[in-house]
């Protein structure tokens, strides 16, 4: 009892945090009453007028560098797009001397995306797999049944989480969880789940997808938890109520009252995450080994897309292969555009009316 | 039964968030075992010697992140404002506002590394080489969409009966924005910038084929630049133990940087912005 007490004192002084955005509405119309009361009076006018206009560019010029951006990549990849056309995401080709199919061949100019769109879906869903069920028990433990004075410092502590930079992960990756992994995990995985021809031991480095994966699971656990957290909040108190008045347990309550109504948010904060792993770079680099190859073994070296970038744009010498790469970067730009375009309608789905923190 | 399984999901969610919190202790516990020992004078001092030489430091890569935030601030802070004055003080509930909101939430997803073929591409193609200035562009703009969330979320704090006071004093428009909304979340604005800029500071993908890297001193905006990221990131992979030492020394260096300013961030915010205001 004492519990629900607590958390609508929460939503009570989050609603007031809102600037009283409510209360604003009315207040609202009045001042624009008054506003155009003021201006009209001409002295100021042309000064207000300025001044809005170049405030106004200020919030155009967001448009425009998403214009900018995607104009320049695509202007800059024109070579690639019309050499090898839509194959470069799905086709392999034969090796001139030895026949072999292969990718990427950067001595005859010759590219295909492939090996890296298949690193960044398989790293992407494994971090997926392991970040999702652990950011949702968080999220509900801090905000159905976590002690208020404990709230507030484990609150920060996954806002700290999202605030190292990447190259630290990758950092940490490569001197601590790597060599973790490959002495004390991957022959336990090997021996349990090899037959599954998931797990192999023909790399051992202890680099390559599953590393990436597990990296990759840690850095976006704090905003896929801080998301939920937030669509968990605005489920408005009553649903709690009506459910726990029912004689539901809390788990019940959770279940019934929260998670249902708040799902579509949750997605939304999941696929938000996804965003961020598809286009990680820095850690993944460090960690996933770097060869344009597809395995099956999660074990196995590999690269992505933002990995095959950050590791060859530098050293690449001929026109075709920066184009190639350029390529590359525009597809994981319209991809990562249209996931968080979608991701953010659902959780503004469910948190309208509550400002979003900002991340 | 349900009893049952009520506590089986306490303890799950209680074991999920222990999960959470380990790594970031261990990740940190480690980074201060490891970086303290690499930290002395001769860090914030020498330049990198080369291998084989022990001792060495890391200044140029400070002086390099510094000259390029800088230049990124001063690009990505006065657009951000504007945009987040533009939101909470004139186009709040209208579509275009929202068009923008949105794309600037969508902006920030956008990968860095994309954000470094653009500065590439916009900056290091015309001009034929690398340059400090296009690491600088490319930070700039990621700094944008943050900065101008987080003023709006600011100016939204400031209480309305300001603004009609000063209104009804028949103080212009402008001045009223600038010289009371903007003045009143002014504390809150800052961090927010603080916030932005720390991002980016650690920020290694944009800078990596934009900055470049040096291994020697360097002022000159127009030529490649060392910066701490991108130095962290070439020791790393480095096989020398010495190299791997200052790379640890210059990760606790951002880390402490981005930890204070989030908990500034987080203070400010925590203990009310407008504390003259309300």
């Amino acid at each position: 009892m004492s519990e629900i007490r607590i958390s609508q004192a929460q939503i009570q002084s989050d609603s007031d945090m809102a600037g009283g955005e409510s209360g604003a509405q009315t207040a609202e119309h009045e001042v624009s009453a008054v506003r155009k009361f003021l201006m009209a009076r001409g002295n100021s006018a042309i000064a207000d007028r300025v001044f809005h206009g170049l405030m106004v560019l200020c919030a155009l010029s967001i448009f425009l560098i998403v214009a900018l951006i995607l104009w320049l990549l695509i202007a800059r990849s024109q070579l690639s797009w019309h050499t090898f056309g839509l194959k470069f995401f799905y086709r392999s080709f034969a090796n001139p001397e030895t026949g072999q199919s292969m990718y990427w061949d950067p001595v005859n100019d010759r590219f295909s995306a492939v090996p890296f769109v298949y690193g960044t879906l398989v790293t992407s869903f494994l971090a997926l797999l392991f970040a999702v069920p652990l950011a949702v028990g968080v999220a509900v433990f801090l905000t159905e049944m976590c002690p208020r004075w404990l709230r507030g410092p484990l609150a920060f502590l996954t806002e700290l989480l999202a605030a190292i930079p990447s190259v630290i992960y990758g950092l940490w990756a490569i001197f601590v969880l790597v060599p973790l992994l490959r002495e004390h995990v991957n022959p336990v995985l090997i021996g349990a789940l090899g037959w599954t021809g998931l797990f192999d031991n023909q790399n051992p480095t202890g680099l390559g997808f599953f590393a990436s994966g597990v990296i990759l699971a840690i850095m976006i656990l704090p905003i896929v938890s801080s998301l939920t957290r937030e669509v968990m909040t605005a489920v408005p108190h009553s649903q709690r109520e009506a459910v726990l008045a029912l004689g539901a347990t809390r788990w019940e309550m959770i279940r019934m009252g929260v998670l249902r109504n708040a799902r579509i948010g949750i997605v939304g904060a999941i696929i938000l995450g996804l965003g961020r792993a598809l286009g990680e770079t820095m850690a993944v680099t460090m960690v996933i080994g770097n060869t344009a190859e597809v395995h099956r073994s999660l074990l196995a070296n590999g690269s992505s897309m933002a990995a095959v970038i950050a590791n060859e744009f530098t050293e690449a010498v001929s026109d075709m292969h920066l184009s190639a790469l350029i390529e590359i970067g525009l597809a994981l730009f319209i991809v990562t555009v249209i996931v968080n375009a979608f991701a953010q309608l659902m959780v503004w789905a469910v948190t309208r009316g509550t400002p979003s923190q900002v991340r | 039964m349900r009893a049952l399984t009520d506590h089986a999901v306490t303890v799950l969610a209680i074991l999920a968030t222990l999960i959470v919190v380990t790594p970031l202790l261990v990740i940190f516990g480690y980074l201060v075992y490891k970086g303290a020992s690499s930290l002395n004078v001769a860090f914030f001092t020498q330049t990198p010697k080369p291998v084989g030489e022990t001792s060495g430091g890391m200044a140029n890569a400070i002086l390099g992140s510094a000259l390029v935030l800088a230049l990124a601030s001063f690009i990505g802070v006065p657009i951000g404002i504007g945009g987040g004055v533009y939101l909470a003080e004139f186009g709040r509930g209208t579509k275009l506002a929202n068009a923008v909101r949105f794309t600037a939430d969508v902006l920030n997803g956008v990968p860095s590394i994309v954000m470094g073929l653009a500065a590439y591409s916009l900056v290091v193609i015309p001009q034929h080489h690398f340059s400090a200035f296009a690491g600088g562009v490319a930070l700039g703009i990621m700094m944008i969409p943050t900065v101008c969330r987080t003023t709006e979320e600011m100016l939204l704090m400031v209480p309305h009966a300001v603004r009609e006071a000063a209104l009804g004093l028949g103080v212009p428009n402008w001045r009223s924005v600038l010289s009371i909304s903007v003045k009143t979340a002014s504390p809150g604005i800052i961090t927010g910038c603080m916030l932005a800029f720390a991002r980016v500071a650690g920020e290694t993908a944009p800078l990596l084929f934009t900055a470049l890297g040096n291994q020697f001193w360097s002022m000159n905006l127009n030529e490649p630049i060392a910066a701490l990221p991108l130095q962290i990131y070439v020791y790393a992979l480095s096989p020398y133990d010495d190299w791997h030492r200052l790379a640890w020394g210059g990760a606790l260096v951002l880390i402490i940087l981005i930890v204070l300013a989030v908990s500034l961030v987080r203070w400010v915010t925590s203990r009310g912005v407008l504390k003259g205001a309300s």
